[in-house]
């Protein structure tokens, strides 16, 4: 399983596989849960005993009633209060210390699971950001947002609703079978004969529901899809006035997602008829063969009657459960999804026992090192080894898809390579620990993504606990003084839902100052400044330029501005370093950067 | 709780017919519910008793008593079977049809109202609010039955014995003002707990859009504890619902046993005194064991109220939003290009609807004019307002003052519809349905293969659409994910090209494309007689260099206009713009002979 684990994750099946693609049974999902989660084991056995006492009551306090009845009233001598009013104030009693039973097993059972819940939850969204899968495909994102917040509520409200129901309905089940047997042996395996047929088409009904509500869930998720269309796509459907086609296309989706939910509502009703039908069966079988037996003289009337009585204590628990199954079924379907996040393995991990960085400026060694994306036809890199002298500034260009952005994911380790090595500072990437690689090599995406706060806070996510006034600095320092000067409250004005109360290109502006205060030996700009205007990128190049000279920079743009600058220049094609040296030397040879800097040249001159 | 009953009142009158079959469904079930016991007590008396009394039975006797049992459970089956698909019917059909005005709302209201709404927001009021609202009309049509069955009950209990009764009509109010009492408590925590578990998910889904930049900087456990921190708050709100629901169902069970009891107490006294018959005691007792169940839906009902009404008013919320952008009933008929005129144009983003902010101005006192046919290249500094100036060309938002003139009409007066079919904007993020490569490009309108592969040459997209397993069909994933930046950007240049507008207006359309590729997409459009009024926010001068004449801007102002070559005169912060990378190459080479000379 681990060894599944182990490889990239790459599609949301993926996760799934952590299963090594077997369907698992609930009772290998809850014990899988106990394991992963044992925080819902406390207080688990003074939980069962309140279980135990609230059920008990449940099956008690209708069988005195109808003793009461019997006994009390409907004697022969006529109605003897003194019994009475001591037998109803004896109920009244059970039926209180019941209730009480019952909420304080409510209490404990939801404070137990949510608190285990609360903690499950936590654990998954963790270990989300250790799955590569995150970053590496966008449109699984949703998915895995889903994991960690709609499939968690969907058991927490299971929990509170249904969850319960089956503790207390297998607790009465088990205690009518019981009292059932004190009566008649023989009927009670006749009921329980009548219920057989149902224990074994419930195992296909259930997967039948299972299947209707992955059909739902599916559904929704495609829902949801289209509906954010229209809010995400706000801008493109106004500018093409194409509310009507995009209306119809969701439509479309909240058709089939009606459909589905009708399908296995009807399934769900099959259920529970199914359930409702046996039960009278088990009633009429016990009425047929009770009085054959009562006529052989095995048993009395009133045994008969009673018995009867305990059927339907019997036959309540099996309808309430057999319905709850259903919503069951998609808590543990639930259940399951979020397990294997938390059981998937990050493939790529933080080294037990993992070395410190050496101190001082790096260097970044590339060991014949060979990346193939999964499912991919062909290596993004082949092959490749390279030596960045600390303190160098490397520029990487090539056409889109020549496999740049790899380097850069390589060196900061958001992937390990499929073979070679990538070494920094002179040991080798997996050795050393997350904590010290993430301080020392930072890297600045091409999307500058900011989080909704302000400012100065997204600036501090790069050195958490750096002031307002280091904050302003450091704009100061790269040159964007008047920039942040122009903004409406300075370091803190609020960059609203992703920035977009920014242009894009200020958002790069942030993301550079976010990198640049955490002041790492090693920072990588993966076409850092691509949507900000010339002379800004010049003047923050150049700050930079000035700023970096301390560290090992690796560069990787399309423009070649910031190419020329570099002390080297690795030019990429189909994933193999095809030329490299300073810009002076590359420009005048014959081949692939002359050309890219003649078309370079001719777009800034026009 | 009135609130509550008046939401599901909306509800039943869209879907009365359903809902009655539903109801029948429900009396069915109620009524053979009670049939049931009164047919064990048949066989009890008619079969049972006689054949211990005599020592022996007829197949008859016995088979007559198992077809009485399985005909009402077969009854009693039917009525559930109506009950429950009619009442999903019911709550899916409202589900879908309040999905559909939702969504309806969103593609109708302004593109200001959704910057002031976070998308999370917007996407929960779709799902999980609409949901939250329709949740309770399955277990409606029951607690409707039970109702009837109630009244009738209670006019069965008053008949058989007043003294009874009164017994009963004590403890059935008691279990109506628990519900209600419940329902009072449980509304806020609800709310409270609806509102954390949005804000868990908006964590979420921002912390992972943001993973590159968590993991690179190594946030993650900060990232952890922010959202441990939220969840846990989530978790104590949980807890608080279920304390109270915890105590609330056991509560509910009690009464109609207590009630039960007294019945017998009280049954007990009148039975000696003999103001009651055994008989009429015995089904007294029953009614309340059989209605004990049933009242308990009016219980689930009364308690998702709460719920109910925070969905509703979350949804109504939108559907109430008003001031969708007013259409005036000017077509234009002309073609050929547009004229453009900005006059006086200011505009201010509004704060989001929960902050206090100020609202932000961003341009102020905008003028300028492009005649037909020509290309005008809006260049200024980043963060100057460029994009916004873009968005009011082709009437994402109206200007909060003057006016944008198309053919020397006001925007505002055009017909809905008509500037769609004028004008196309290529924005700088650019947005790709989950469709095929055709349906992104022509947008369902009537545009034939030949005119699609043109604009798909002139964004220089044909070369890998061609590539693509499956050419103009291929579905290209929710927003476009299959495709690299460049390519959905070439995308979205073909989609504008392809409607032929009059009036084109491009957003830093090209910023994620190669330099060659960008070369020969700008090359092609300077070429291709484009039929068209061009706006272009450029940059670089190569895009600059496709246009007539360029309008400076700085901080949400014109500052500045006319050819390239006068402006790098007039305008030192122009010069420095389009001159950034020559000046620095220039520079670095006078660094360089510096050092080989010293």
């Amino acid at each position: 399983m681990t060894r599944m684990a182990a490889q990239p994750l790459e599609t949301d099946d993926a996760l799934t596989l952590a299963r090594a693609g077997r369907e698992e049974g609930a009772i290998a999902t809850l014990r899988r849960g106990l394991r992963l989660v044992p925080e819902l084991r406390r207080g688990l056995g003074v939980t069962l005993l309140f279980g135990l006492i609230a059920t008990a009551g449940r099956v008690v306090v209708p069988l005195a009633v109808q003793q009461t009845l019997d006994r009390g009233l409907l004697s022969a001598e006529g109605p003897d209060l003194g019994l009475l009013s001591w037998i109803v104030g004896g109920c009244t009693v059970a039926v209180l210390a019941t209730a009480v039973a019952a909420y304080l097993l409510n209490y404990r059972l939801f404070k137990t699971t949510e608190t285990a819940l609360a903690a499950l939850r936590i654990r998954a969204f963790r270990r989300v950001h250790d799955l590569s899968m995150l970053h590496q495909q966008a449109q699984r994102r949703g998915s895995l947002v889903s994991r960690v917040t709609s499939d968690v509520d969907q058991m927490s409200v299971f929990m509170q609703w249904g969850g319960i129901l089956i503790v207390i309905s297998a607790g009465q089940l088990l205690l009518a079978t019981v009292v059932m047997a004190v009566f008649s042996w023989q009927l009670t395996l006749l009921v329980w004969v009548c219920f057989l047929p149902l224990a074994l088409i419930l195992p296909v009904l259930q997967r039948r529901l299972a299947r209707a509500y992955g059909t739902v869930r599916e559904r929704v998720g495609d829902l949801l899809g289209a509906v954010s269309e229209s809010v995400v796509g706000a801008q493109t459907v106004r500018a093409y006035a194409v509310e009507d086609r995009t209306a119809e296309r969701i439509d479309g989706a909240i058709d089939r997602h009606y459909r589905s939910a009708v399908h296995a509502q009807k399934t769900t009703v099959l259920v529970f008829t199914s359930g409702e039908l046996i039960a009278a069966l088990a009633n009429a079988a016990v009425v047929v063969v009770g009085v054959l037996l009562g006529v052989g003289g095995g048993l009395t009337a009133g045994e008969l009657v009673a018995f009867l009585f305990l059927v339907t204590l019997f036959v309540a628990p099996v309808q309430v459960a057999s319905e709850a199954l259903s919503e069951a079924q998609n808590a543990l379907a639930s259940f399951r999804r979020v397990l294997d996040v938390v059981d998937a393995a990050p493939d790529v991990a933080d080294p037990v026992d993992g070395r410190e960085l050496p101190p001082g400026p790096l260097g970044v060694r590339f060991d014949a090192v060979t990346f193939r994306y999964p499912n991919a036809n062909r290596a993004a890199l082949v092959d490749v080894d390279l030596e960045l002298r600390p303190r160098s500034r490397v520029a990487v260009v090539g056409e889109t898809g020549s496999g740049k952005t790899t380097f850069a994911k390589l060196l900061t380790r958001l992937m390990d390579p499929t073979s070679g090595r990538v070494l920094v500072g002179g040991v080798p990437l997996t050795e050393v620990t997350f904590g010290s690689l993430r301080r020392r090599v930072v890297m600045v995406p091409q999307d500058g993504f900011l989080f909704d706060e302000s400012v100065a806070d997204n600036v501090r996510y790069g050195r958490p606990g750096a002031t307002d006034e280091e904050v302003t600095a450091a704009f100061g320092a790269l040159g964007l003084g008047d920039w942040l000067a122009g903004l409406p409250e300075g370091v803190g004005t609020a960059v609203g839902q992703r920035g977009e109360a920014l242009s894009v290109g200020e958002r790069q502006l942030i993301a550079v100052a976010r990198a640049y205060i955490a002041d790492p030996d090693v920072l990588v700009l993966d076409e850092a400044t691509s949507a900000v205007d010339p002379a800004t990128e010049v003047r923050l190049t150049r700050a930079l330029d000035s700023l970096t000279r301390g560290r090992t920079t690796l560069v990787i743009a399309h423009r070649l501005s910031t190419a020329e600058a570099a002390d080297e220049i690795l030019v990429v094609d189909a994933g193999r370093v095809v030329q490299r040296g300073p810009h002076a030397e590359l420009v005048t040879q014959e081949g692939p950067y002359a050309r890219l800097h003649a078309s370079w040249i001719a777009q800034r001159r026009a | 709780m009135a609130r509550g009953l008046r939401v599901l009142g909306h509800g039943i009158a869209e879907q009365w017919r359903m809902f009655t079959f539903a109801v029948v469904g429900s009396a069915l079930f109620g009524a053979m519910t009670v049939a049931s016991a009164f047919v064990m007590g048949r066989v009890t008396v008619d079969t049972i008793i006689p054949a211990f009394e005599r020592g022996e039975t007829t197949t008859g006797a016995l088979a007559g008593a198992a077809a009485l049992i399985l005909g009402v459970a077969l009854l009693k089956v039917i009525g559930i079977i109506g009950r429950r698909v009619a009442a999903g019917i019911v709550q899916y059909r409202l589900q879908a049809s309040y999905r559909r005005r939702v969504v309806r709302q969103y593609l109708r209201l302004p593109l200001s109202w959704h910057q002031r709404h976070p998308t999370g927001t917007l996407l929960s009021n779709a799902n999980a609010d609409v949901e939250a609202t329709w949740y309770v009309m399955a277990p409606l049509p029951f607690a409707c039955g039970t109702l009837i069955m109630l009244a009738i009950s209670g006019v069965a209990l008053i008949l058989t014995d007043p003294v009874l009764a009164a017994v009963g009509f004590v403890v059935f109010p008691v279990i109506f003002a628990v519900n209600v009492a419940y329902s009072r408590r449980m509304s806020p925590r609800m709310t409270r707990a609806q509102q954390l578990r949005a804000e868990v998910s908006e964590i979420a889904h921002e912390s992972f859009d943001g993973a590159l930049v968590v993991k690179t900087l190594g946030r993650e456990e900060d990232e952890t504890a922010r959202f441990a921190a939220r969840s846990r708050e989530l978790r104590d709100a949980m807890v608080r619902v279920g304390q109270l629901r915890g105590l609330f169902d056991p509560i509910m069970e009690a009464l109609p046993t207590i009630g039960t009891l007294a019945v017998l107490l009280v049954g007990g006294i009148r039975l000696r005194s003999g103001d009651t018959s055994v008989g009429d005691l015995v089904s007294v007792a029953y009614l309340f064991s059989v209605l004990a169940m049933p009242v308990r839906a009016i219980g689930w009902v009364l308690g998702d109220l709460p719920r109910v009404v925070v969905g509703w008013d979350r949804v109504q919320n939108v559907l109430r939003a008003t001031g969708g952008q007013e259409y005036g009933a000017t077509t234009l008929t002309g073609t050929g290009p547009a004229t453009l005129g900005v006059a006086g144009a200011g505009f201010a983003y509004a704060p989001p609807v929960d902050s206090a902010d100020p609202p932000v101005p961003v341009l102020a006192d905008v003028t300028f004019d492009v005649p037909a046919g020509r290309t005008v290249a809006l260049v200024g500094p980043t963060g100057s307002g460029k994009s916004t100036l873009v968005s009011l060309l082709v009437r994402l938002v109206d200007p909060d003052t003057g006016a944008v003139l198309l053919e020397n009409t006001d925007l505002r007066g055009l017909a809905r519809g008509t500037l769609a079919g004028q004008a196309a904007l290529v924005s700088q993020a650019t947005f790709l349905f989950d469709d095929t490569v055709r349906g992104n490009v022509t947008l369902g309108s009537d545009l034939d293969d030949e005119r699609v592969w043109e604009a798909l040459r002139l964004a220089q997209a044909d070369g890998f659409v061609d590539a693509l397993p499956d050419g103009l069909d291929t579905r290209v994933g929710e927003r476009g994910t299959t495709l690299s930046g460049g390519q959905r950007q070439r995308l979205a240049l073909a989609r504008a090209l392809a409607r032929r507008p009059r009036l084109l207006v491009l957003d830093d359309a090209t910023s994620s494309v190669d330099p060659s590729v960008e070369a020969a997409i700008l090359g092609g459009l300077r070429s291709a007689d484009l039929g068209a009024t061009v706006v272009v926010v450029a940059y670089r001068q190569a895009t600059i260099g496709l246009a007539d004449e360029v309008v400076w801007i700085e901080h949400g102002r014109v500052l500045a206009r006319g050819t390239h070559t006068e402006l790098v005169a007039s305008t030192p912060g122009y010069a420095a713009l389009v001159n950034a990378y020559d000046d620095e190459a220039d520079r670095r080479k006078d660094l360089v002979e510096q050092d080989v000379t010293r």
